[in-house]
């Protein structure tokens, strides 16, 4: 056993000095690296400290359980049962027993300190290369003892890019729209929730039917659909402030609203006499341009990332299919040409690829394609889901299920869901309540 | 070896039991929406409503179709008769889709088939000041089923009364 460590060891040292372990993200998860999350650790000044203001018994604990949720649910990651570790958290976090976390086979270590100074919650955590022997990432933040849940996000959000080389999602938050009640009079809500589903918070009351909720991924703002009043239209909310304001003057429905990736713009759909055209209005000027100008159902526009192209869903050949054209509505083309009809195109925040919902032979599916419509590729399948959005980093779907009802009309329901761009490690998210159209958030900490 | 010709054939007669059993169902759902639907239109009138005696107040129809039927039509010029004896009533014409469809696109199909509505009763007389577009997409279904005879009662214009 310590013979094949050794050996181990002599090998990887020399070839490895700064880029030490990788983890692939492109691929599927079959082989989630495995690693020790030991839990933070306090001093007991520092734990009563935290006792009283958070009313959780160990806040370090607490910290490191957010990291390890966060890690193994990326698929990626596979951390290690705490039962089997040989090492007290504070002394390794000064100095780690590599030999011990060899020997359960961990493959990078994460250790810890939390303190209480000054009202504020300081900790700090390093990231270690076991077989390498090395510390990879020192990082120490200070901030109010409420922000503790975004901490363990951010401690794993560094970690996930220093093994992945790519930027983390976890820091991130999702708002989506809350079902209640029959499926022939559901009551909804738009709610907010981290991106674990800690924190969930209703947004509005259920009075009146809401869709579509979707990030200004530049600020803390959201554009979505209400029916106030019995009237579709387009609303900006501050989730900050709380207020809320109708996008523009239309003399009929405005729907399927997104930001535009500025955050400056919102582009959506008005439907007037049968037909729907896109639509941007500027936040700043307030100035309404028409975009797509067509008898046909021309709607849910996406922005590429660099602004310049837009991606929407077109009924004009006789089916909805996927089409993308430059910003100004000219040199429109449709990208899609498979077997059975295609919607909800969103444009990947790295630019290369378009996710959409696809709905063939009696069955709905999430795929990706390339943004000149090759290389299709459909990640799930199911009786009926929709929706797709992307994690910022690009790497995620979150998208909504609905269940088939039985023969009396019993057993609707609405579920999140997620998928890596991989096709594996499909999982629901759990809410409060039945939950459809969700949207991701931008990283918080950028 | 032979574990898996047994296996296989094992399968073999419940992929066949299966078959059989969803003909089966199949050939009973048929009979069962025989005089309820045409194509896959529905003709019943389980869940219509009427403004006036002889007035129903909705039209059905074909899936991603906003084309009205003969019946519709026919339901449509009675609205607007109705309309027309009482002049002092406005309208209000709610567009549905079913629930195979995604979201945005449906409530633009719902506008599209209200729209498809109002066009024929301003044909017979009736002013656009007294009807008002109201689309709900798949969000209001009247039947919660998940089959074909279900959803082709969701995709509906619903005419109701505004005042």
């Amino acid at each position: 056993m310590t013979k094949k460590i050794l050996i181990l060891l002599f090998i990887l040292i020399p070839i490895n000095v700064n880029a030490l372990i990788e983890v692939d993200i492109t691929r599927g998860n079959l082989n989630p690296l495995p690693l020790a999350v030991s839990p933070l650790s306090i001093d007991e000044e520092s734990r009563k400290g935290f006792e009283k203001i958070l009313k959780k018994e160990n806040i370090g604990s607490e910290i490191s359980n957010i990291v390890e949720n966060n890690l193994r649910t990326s698929g990626l990651f596979n951390p290690l049962d705490k039962k089997a570790f040989l090492q007290a958290p504070d002394i390794a976090n000064l100095k780690p027993r590599f030999e011990d976390w060899n020997l359960i086979k961990a493959q990078a270590l994460i250790t810890g300190k939390v303190n209480y100074v000054d009202d504020k919650l300081r900790v700090e955590f390093r990231l270690w290369d076991v077989l390498a022997a090395k510390e990879m990432m020192a990082l120490a933040f200070t901030t109010v003892p409420n922000n503790w849940r975004r901490v363990g996000h951010i401690i794993s959000d560094k970690v996930y890019e220093r093994l992945t080389g790519e930027k983390g999602y976890f820091d991130t938050r999702i708002i989506y729209v809350s079902e209640e009640g029959p499926k022939t009079q559901r009551i909804k809500k738009l709610a907010i929730m981290d991106q674990d589903g800690a924190n969930n918070k209703f947004l509005t009351l259920g009075n009146e039917l809401v869709l579509t909720p979707r990030f200004n991924p530049a600020s803390q703002m959201v554009t979505y659909l209400s029916y106030f009043k019995n009237m579709p239209r387009v609303y900006l909310l501050d989730i900050e402030t709380g207020t809320q304001e109708v996008v523009g003057d239309f003399p009929g429905m405005t729907f399927a609203p997104r930001f535009s990736p500025d955050g400056k713009k919102i582009i959506m759909s008005f439907a007037k006499d049968g037909k729907s055209d896109i639509y941007t209005m500027d936040l700043e000027n307030r100035i309404v341009e028409k975009i797509t100008n067509h008898p046909s159902i021309d709607t849910s526009p996406s922005y590429s990332p660099d602004g310049k192209y837009i991606t929407f869903n077109s009924d004009r050949s006789g089916y909805q299919q996927i089409y993308v054209m430059k910003n100004d509505g000219s040199d429109v083309k449709r990208i899609s040409f498979g077997n059975g009809l295609y919607g909800t195109p969103v444009w990947s925040p790295r630019g290369d690829l378009i996710a959409f919902t696809k709905l063939h032979k009696g069955k709905f599916y999430i795929g990706v394609m390339r943004t000149d419509g090759s290389g299709e590729r459909l990640l799930t399948e199911n009786y009926y889901q929709e929706a797709p959005s992307w994690s910022p980093n690009g790497r995620v779907l979150i998208f909504y299920r609905e269940t088939k009802t039985n023969s009396k009309g019993e057993g609707f329901s609405a579920k999140l869901w997620s998928i890596d761009l991989t096709g594996y490690n499909e999982r629901q998210i759990k809410t409060p309540t039945d939950a459809s159209d969700p949207s991701w958030s931008s990283l918080l900490s950028n | 070896m032979r574990l898996n010709k047994i296996l296989k054939n094992t399968l073999l007669v419940l992929a066949a039991c299966l078959v059989l059993s969803a003909c089966a169902t199949k050939k009973e759902v048929a009979t069962d929406i025989q005089g309820q639907m045409q194509g896959d239109v529905y003709t019943g009138t389980d869940t219509v409503e009427y403004l006036a005696d002889g007035v129903p107040d909705r039209v059905f129809f074909a899936t991603n179709e906003s084309i009205l039927t003969t019946a519709s039509r026919e339901t449509l010029r009675a609205q607007a008769a109705w309309l027309r004896k009482n002049p002092n009533i406005n309208v209000v014409l709610e567009g549905h889709a079913d629930e195979r469809g995604t979201r945005e696109y449906n409530l633009a199909l719902g506008e599209r088939r209200a729209n498809a509505a109002k066009d024929y009763l301003m044909t017979y007389g009736i002013s656009s000041d007294r009807i008002t577009v109201l689309s709900y997409g798949k969000e209001r279904p009247v039947d919660s089923g998940s089959n074909p005879l279900a959803w082709s009662k969701n995709r509906r214009s619903v005419t109701v009364k505004a005042n």
